[in-house]
């Protein structure tokens, strides 16, 4: 594993500890470590098919894993999912996963945790998802989903927020867009960014950890690891411009 | 034409029963994933509990007192025991499906023999008020008047259950649970509750099912929730999981093809027509009427 300097800067929010995932017979996460600092974005970078969904989910338990999750120093691994996501902790999935039975409004209603939700925060960044409050989910476009699915996770006064490639599938108008929201967020909440756009982790993201066949193969400055164009091409196949 | 009103109207009745069956056992299929092959024993617990209350409290002397009093406490008796069921043998095999099926079957089987080996496999006479087993005449139809209170009760819990989906937040958490539990946890939220809640709602509406089921036939028998569970199941299929508007549909065809078929063509034939109606729903649309939206 390759390591730059300046990964830690705080005291860390969540500390992932030797984390195992299998699914079905595979080995999917093979002990799986890392920090994310408290504030900020920690992005989560990797090939497709490396385990970074998987290390997200497994966070908020979601699947069955082994290992330790420290959240705000405590032991998080044996609650169930409600009652981490209880915690502050908001979710952001990759392939949106709102609910498109339910209209707009209900979607935000169901994820009202706190007494007093934020929904000015909410139709600031989101000004269209008041618009299109009665309309069903299940019409909106892609876009209109993703940030349906963001302003879900922004509705509570979350502590860290799991954010899961916010970008993939939307046009590059809309991938600003979002942008230029989670940068907002940053100032409000810890992230832990899975993201596929270079140019996204590289607008938004302090750290960077990055996951290869399972395993964490690399952790440090975000800046300084997109700056070291062989590295990156060697660890996600991709070239920097 | 008296004798198609006749047919049309009892048609609806027997929808009413297969409705109330099916409208739980969607619910919870659609929410949970279980498949709950005891939720015919649910309307048993129902009705047996109906009939015993009905036979042994004559000190209430009025039969409709009687009769009022001892079908809520078989509601009653039909949501404990589908609260237990869940909170003690679903619970547990949470995400284990096979183990659920298996669990369900062995529990209507056994359950079923209990209630055999108990009162026996006799039919018993079920006490009804008197003006139940009278008739209004409708377009020269002489129409038995249970059949209004099976298809008042019916629409009541139809009326209720969108009232409960659509303006609670519990409602609101099934709805959404149907379509995608995991991330209805991810939201902070105890689906769990929603299953037990759900559960129990399903064992209120099937002991109802087994509370006018005995007026509908006269009488009770140990395998007459197993016996109406098979058609709940076909109802359920054809309206779409978890759907409970598209099973009250469903329960509509179901009801009066079988009255129609059994009445214009042969007598049994009704059953078989209603297997070749699923069949054609599932080649045209195999989530059913209604997809797989909790609506």
């Amino acid at each position: 594993m390759s390591a730059l300097p300046a990964v830690q800067r705080t005291r860390p929010l969540l500390s992932v500890v030797d984390l195992h995932v299998y699914l079905g017979q595979s080995h999917v996460l093979q002990g799986v470590s890392f920090d994310v600092a408290d504030g900020g974005v920690t992005a989560l970078l990797g090939r497709n098919g490396v385990g970074k969904t998987t290390t997200i989910r497994a966070i908020l338990g979601l699947v069955g894993r082994q290992g330790r999750i420290v959240y705000g120093g405590d032991e998080i691994q044996s609650l169930a999912t409600h009652k981490i996501a209880r915690r502050e902790i908001g979710y952001v999935p990759e392939d949106r996963d709102v609910f498109a039975g339910l209209t707009v409004d209900e979607n935000l209603k169901l994820a009202e945790r706190d007494a007093e939700p934020r929904y000015g925060l909410v139709y600031e960044l989101f000004p269209e998802l008041r618009e299109r409050g009665k309309q069903r989910t299940g019409t909106l476009s892609g876009g209109q989903q993703q940030m349906l699915a963001i302003a879900r996770a922004l509705l509570n006064d979350n502590r860290l927020l799991l954010v899961d490639e916010p970008t993939k599938g939307l046009a590059p108008r809309l991938v600003t867009e979002v942008a230029r929201v989670l940068e907002r967020v940053a100032e409000l909440a810890t992230i832990l960014l899975v993201e596929q756009n270079l140019g996204v982790v590289r607008k938004l993201a302090r750290d960077a950890v990055v996951l290869d066949q399972g395993r964490v193969v690399h952790a440090g400055s975000a800046p300084a690891f997109l700056g070291q164009p062989e590295l990156v091409r060697r660890l996600l196949s991709v070239s920097v411009a | 034409m008296s004798t198609f009103v006749l047919l049309t109207i009892t048609g609806f009745g027997l929808a009413a029963m297969y409705f109330l069956i099916a409208s739980g056992l969607s619910l919870i299929y659609g929410l949970m994933g279980v498949l709950n092959f005891a939720h015919g024993l649910f309307l048993t617990v129902g009705a047996y509990s109906t009939w015993w209350f009905g036979t042994h409290l004559t000190g209430l002397g009025n039969v409709t007192v009687r009769y009022l009093v001892s079908a809520l406490i078989g509601l009653c008796v039909g949501a404990l025991f589908a609260t237990l069921v869940e909170l003690l043998l679903i619970r547990p095999l949470y995400r284990r499906h096979i183990e659920q099926v298996l669990v369900t079957v062995g529990l209507g089987l056994a359950g079923t023999a209990l209630v055999q080996a108990i009162w026996g496999q006799d039919s018993r006479p079920f006490v009804t008020p008197k003006w139940m087993n009278e008739t209004t005449t409708v377009l020269g139809a002489h129409v038995p008047n249970d059949r209004w209170v099976e298809i008042g009760a019916a629409a009541a819990v139809l009326v209720g259950l969108e009232t409960f989906l659509r303006r609670t937040r519990y409602g609101l958490i099934v709805r959404a649970g149907v379509e995608n539990r995991a991330m209805v946890t991810a939201l902070g939220i105890d689906v769990r509750k929603a299953f037990t809640l759900v559960f129990a709602l399903g064992g209120i509406a099937a002991a109802l099912a087994g509370v006018l089921s005995g007026v509908y036939f006269s009488t009770i028998d140990p395998t007459q929730g197993t016996n109406l569970l098979i058609f709940a199941f076909i109802v359920v299929v054809i309206g779409g999981l978890g759907s409970i508007g598209g099973s009250a549909l469903a329960a509509v065809v179901v009801g009066l093809l079988q009255q129609y078929v059994n009445y214009y063509a042969s007598s049994g034939i009704g059953d078989m027509a209603v297997i070749l109606l699923l069949g054609l729903v599932l080649l045209a649309r195999p989530r059913g009427l209604a997809g797989a939206f909790a609506t």
